[in-house]
């Protein structure tokens, strides 16, 4: 009977609202994570600022000059590139965006004659470039929804001093710039050698403070310059958080929109065969009924006179609507 | 004048002081007071004590290294310490610091090593800072 269809699609409407349940639910805690995030990155904002602040002060003194954290090489054999991405899925192309540009920017790398090592951070970073092949150098996982200062000093001291021993002569970093809760963008930085260039042009014609120092100003930049690579990484690893709320929120968003039409749909269509049961049904009633008046016209008298009136009374009562 | 506590997370303390003491990488305290001439230090493990503006009871940091900058005009100076780690007295967990206290010493007893050495300066200002004697 047609009452299977209309069975199996209403377990599938069931099915289909579960889901949206849940998306519904993602949707909000991401929401309400994108704004703690967000806290995060501006609560961040006072350190890296001062110690820019800082730099410029000691450029400004005359430091800087053989930093090896500042010197670019002359010859770049070997380029690592961290690529941030987040430890979960589920949020829209976050991941695969992150990904997909460090694995260009290797290949081109690659294409150069340039040695490429990878350092991965975020699981599903870690996942798609073990699955294929990737010769991974270090990895980063389990701390990317909530990332903590502790966590960029562990990468900072997976590759600084690799750096300054030599084998890598450049580091890059891919992570997603959190431009506001609309807009997020995947972009490649040069990590080391640091750029300060921009502080220290800056520093040329601001006002030169007669700072004292304490030890001279090369001692201090010294100290300082490991602190401005970590305080670097840590707000990339901050907005990268950011933007993964974001682009699961909006994901989920959108899945819970696809969700509420394709229950929509499907009750459309569950009602329509619900409708072509009945009507099936009521015909049977009707030609029944017929049949029955017939053969009493010819004198089989089985039903009483009034079995005509069924149809009418079905027609009346069966609502097509509900 | 204005003085900051600022860590990579977020700014720890703000408000009008005094004074304020810190130690340097030398070894050396150093004490700021409104009016000093611009400075930049790096600092060592030891306390920072800011003397809150309008009296009120010092306030106690434990500093595991950063900096210190003090900028400004002789009318309007203010101090910024940076510190990666930096714990106020009130949020250091005392019961935890002496653990580490024992473990670091336990550890010294047996082998000779930089990061048990660090671990036990750390514990004891932290100790100290909360106002507990460490030895």
């Amino acid at each position: 009977m047609a009452g299977g269809k209309e069975r199996v699609l209403r377990r599938r409407i069931k099915s289909v609202q579960t889901t949206k349940k849940i998306t519904k639910a993602m949707e909000l805690i991401a929401a309400s994570r994108i704004v703690k995030s967000q806290q995060r990155v501006l609560a961040a904002r006072p350190y890296a600022d001062q110690i820019t602040e800082v730099i410029r002060n000691l450029a400004a003194a005359g430091a800087g000059g053989g930093a090896p954290l500042l010197a670019p090489r002359e010859q770049v054999q070997t380029v690592a590139t961290i690529v941030v991405g987040g430890d979960r899925g589920l949020s829209g192309a976050y991941n695969s965006n992150a990904i997909r540009m460090g694995e260009r920017n290797m290949s081109a790398q690659r294409r150069d004659g340039k040695e490429t090592v990878l350092i991965a951070v975020g699981r599903k970073v870690e996942s798609y470039f073990r699955f294929r092949g990737y010769d991974i150098a270090d990895a980063f996982t389990g701390f990317l929804d909530e990332p903590h200062y502790e966590d960029a000093r562990r990468i900072a001291e997976a590759v600084v001093p690799k750096f300054e021993d030599g084998t890598y002569d450049r580091v890059d970093i891919v992570y997603t710039q959190f431009l506001s809760a609309g807009t997020q963008q995947v972009v490649t930085r040069q990590f080391l050698p640091l750029d300060t260039s921009a502080i220290t042009e800056t520093a040329a014609d601001g006002p030169s403070a007669d700072y004292d120092f304490e030890p001279g100003p090369e001692q201090i930049l010294d100290r300082l310059l490991p602190r401005y690579a970590e305080a670097r990484l840590f707000s990339a690893l901050l907005e990268g958080a950011a933007s993964f709320f974001a682009a699961q929120q909006r994901a989920m968003k959108s899945a819970t929109d696809n969700a509420e039409e394709l229950i929509t749909k499907l009750s459309r269509e569950m009602n329509r065969a619900r409708q072509d049961s009945i009507t099936t049904e009521i015909m049977e009633i009707v030609g029944g009924a017929e049949a029955l008046r017939q053969s009493k016209s010819e004198g089989m008298d089985l039903i009483p006179d009034d079995a005509l009136s069924i149809r009418d009374l079905l027609v009346d009562t069966v609502d097509y609507n509900r | 004048m204005q003085v900051e506590l600022v860590s990579p997370e977020r700014i720890l303390w703000s408000g009008q002081a005094e004074m304020v003491i810190a130690r340097t990488v030398g070894g050396g305290d150093i004490a700021f007071l409104p009016g000093h001439a611009p400075f930049v230090g790096a600092l060592g493990t030891g306390i920072l004590t800011v003397r809150p503006a309008g009296g009120g009871a010092d306030e106690k940091v434990a500093v595991h290294g950063g900096f210190v900058e003090v900028s400004g005009t002789a009318e309007s100076s203010s101090v910024t310490v940076l510190s990666d780690v930096a714990e106020m007295a009130s949020q250091i967990d005392v019961e935890r610091a002496r653990r580490a206290k024992e473990q670091a010493e336990l550890h010294l007893r047996q082998e000779h090593d930089t990061e048990a050495e660090a671990a036990l300066r750390r514990a004891h200002v932290r100790l100290e800072a909360a106002g507990h004697t460490p030895h």
